[in-house]
């Protein structure tokens, strides 16, 4: 029998806590306070800071700059009742929507997928290549893509043969979309690439067993399982691509406004604008879409019951 | 229903492997037929050949009469039971053993009616609406039964069927397996690496090692007459005594003494060649008294086996293993004498490994 009370002469065990680490609240509170430390200056503070200023009529220069007069919810009724914010937030749904959902998913899957038997220096190859596009900084990526879609002897237009074509300024939208695809399909690819490595062959070849096509295989074997992953990739893709301010280096916004991303429009209206009381306003309100964007997936993922 | 035939099969992969090394193999229709042999054998190659998910590299492939050598596998008339069952976890029961009727375009009420008969035909009845996951092993493989004879295909090709299932269920499921294989009279084939499942199940067996048919016969003959040394020390629970000696006499030396020649062999053999003698454990006698031809010996150890005991007794260098019934055994220490029936004794070729007799 197992008795109650330690033997005289053995220690008393120290008094269980509750928690899993046996650590106790006052411990275990330690141990986390740098990293809440971290997470408070880093990311709470600008938040909120973010939401003062929204507030208030800052500016960059003049009066306003040196002090800031309170208006309350002022901005975010005139940034929601400007049509040029529904604009900036139209092209940034498309952008989102073709060169993050579609593109970026659809290519980074497609190529995955084409590599999945793929063994050797070739898939070393096409992989350096696709990655290489997310790895290059962004100003020098950029100014690649200028040089490829210059007007004058771009790359593109010798390509082509349509010398004097000026692709940015004529198709302002479509070259944002196509170079965001480019840079992003990295990602989506890797991921990917892991995912169908753990989709189990047998169930690959069960369903070739039985005669299914390779849609039907990809439509009853391969998207089921990786149902968890689609979802990780399109919430990722989602955020990034809404957030991404690259495309300004391309267009600038222009022309007219027509590759006028939301970010972008940020940045025009906060520092060549001057007002970034206004700038953060509208920030916030971005913040609120992202943040919607992120629960909605997570709903969706929970609703489905995947793992990962 | 149909018979499977392999001529010269070979399945060659990148780099001069050859997995499935000239394989002649007709197996007869409704046959429940074994591939037998250690990892890296080829078994599972060759039933995945048969399949159509490994192409064929040389040879021909007939299922019945049609030549499917280079049919894709959906075209064959084959279904097959991997050894995981690779039940999708997405869908339930039903869904899953009406799958291969989806991919034929069955309607979905004809669909889940076929699969309510079959999953009732497995003893899965009221399970249709669970997904994989909450089955028990036994469960999950007559539900990858299923999907796999929904279709009535005219070969059942099974990976490993036993491997995945604990000890006591293993046995179960293999009287099932039997019987079901009986019911259905489809042209059944299954892999193992297990001598004794295969010995159970299969009408006839394929022995094989390194791409190469060893031997190919009745569990009997595959258990009684082994064609090599390969196969005497393959099949079995307890391995064949192999004694590496030569004929001396008329009669073979085994440790201390000269047992008579295997009568299959007489006439066989001359003085002084080099052979291999073998002998079951289970068809060599323990006496207390000298016995003619007998060996003298010295126990070692013993092992009890349940209803047997396993004995290794010592004769000069020689070990030799006897199962012997549990009220006649002999304690460590004991010296006594091992005997051979003449009848039940094989001698093979020390060169060639093969069986002379």
């Amino acid at each position: 029998m197992l008795s109650a009370d330690p033997p005289r002469g053995v220690r008393r065990p120290r008094k269980r806590t509750d928690d899993v680490a046996g650590l106790g609240h006052a411990r275990a509170g330690l141990f986390v306070a740098p990293a809440l430390a971290i997470v408070g200056l880093f990311l709470v503070f600008p938040a909120v800071w973010t939401l003062y200023l929204g507030m208030t009529n800052y500016r960059l220069t003049g009066l306003a700059a040196a002090e800031p007069e309170f208006v309350g919810i002022d901005n975010f009724t005139q940034a929601l009742g400007d049509d040029a914010f529904w604009s900036s937030l139209g092209l940034t749904l498309v952008f989102v929507l073709l060169s993050g959902v579609i593109g970026q998913t659809l290519l980074g899957f497609s190529v995955a997928w084409a590599l999945r038997h793929v063994t050797g220096w070739v898939k070393t190859l096409i992989e350096t290549l696709v990655l290489a596009a997310w790895v290059i900084p962004a100003s020098v990526a950029s100014f690649l893509w200028l040089a490829l879609l210059d007007r004058r002897n771009g790359t593109l237009n010798e390509l082509l043969g349509t010398d004097g074509m000026a692709w940015l300024i004529e198709y302002p939208m479509a070259s944002i979309i196509v170079f965001n695809i480019w840079v992003g399909t990295a990602f989506s690819m890797l991921l990917f690439s892991s995912a169908l490595a753990a989709v189990p062959p047998s169930q690959m070849e069960s369903a070739r067993m039985v005669g299914a096509t390779s849609w039907q295989q990809l439509r009853d074997v391969v998207v089921p399982n990786i149902k968890g992953h689609i979802l990780t990739n399109t919430l990722l893709i989602t955020l990034w691509t809404f957030n991404t301010f690259t495309p300004y280096l391309l267009t600038a916004g222009g022309p007219r406004g027509e590759s006028e991303i939301l970010a972008v429009y940020i940045y025009r209206t906060a520092i060549p604008g001057g007002q970034l009381g206004m700038g953060a306003a509208i920030s916030l309100i971005m913040l609120v879409i992202n943040l919607v964007i992120a629960l909605g997936y997570l709903r969706v993922a929970r609703g489905t019951g995947t793992k990962s | 229903m149909s018979a499977i035939t392999t001529t010269a099969l070979v399945k060659e992969y990148p780099g001069g492997v050859r997995g499935v090394d000239g394989i002649d193999v007709t197996i007869e229709d409704g046959e429940f037929f074994a591939l037998l042999g250690p990892s890296g054998c080829g078994k599972t190659t060759l039933l995945r050949s048969i399949a159509g998910l490994e192409a064929i590299t040389e040879g021909t492939l007939h299922i019945g009469e049609r030549d499917v050598t280079n049919a894709q596998p959906g075209e064959r008339g084959v279904a097959m039971v991997f050894q995981d069952y690779a039940l999708f976890p997405h869908m339930d029961v039903g869904d899953n053993i009406a799958y291969p009727l989806k991919i034929r375009k069955v309607g979905r009420t004809e669909r889940r009616k076929t699969a309510t008969g079959i999953a009732n035909g497995l003893s899965l009845d009221g399970l249709i609406e669970r997904r994989p996951g909450q089955l028990s092993g036994g469960q999950q493989q007559r539900v990858a039964l299923a999907r796999a004879v929904a279709t009535r295909p005219e070969v059942l090709l099974l990976d490993e069927p036993l491997s995945n299932l604990d000890a006591r269920l293993r046995l179960e499921a293999r009287t099932f397996l039997k019987e079901l294989q009986r019911d259905l009279g489809v042209t059944t084939v299954f892999v193992t690496h297990d001598q004794a499942e295969a010995l159970a199940l299969a009408d006839r067996i394929a022995v094989m090692k390194s791409g190469k048919l060893q031997q190919l016969g009745t569990p009997r003959e595959v258990f009684g007459r082994p064609l090599n040394t390969f196969v005497a020390g393959f099949i079995g629970s307890t391995p064949m005594n192999l004694v590496t000696t030569t004929v001396a006499d008329g009669g073979v030396r085994v440790g201390t003494a000269t047992v008579p020649l295997p009568a299959t062999a007489e006439g066989k053999v001359a003085d002084g060649a080099a052979v291999v003698w073998g002998a079951r454990p289970e068809y060599l006698r323990w006496s207390r008294e000298p016995v003619d031809g007998g060996i003298p010996a010295e126990v070692s150890v013993t092992e009890n086996l349940g209803a047997s005991v396993l004995v290794s007794a010592h004769s000069g260098d020689v070990r030799l293993q006897l199962v012997l019934g549990e009220d006649d055994e002999p304690s460590p220490g004991d010296t006594g004498w091992v005997v051979a029936t003449a009848r039940r004794s094989l001698l093979f070729d020390a060169a060639t490994t093969e069986l002379i007799g």
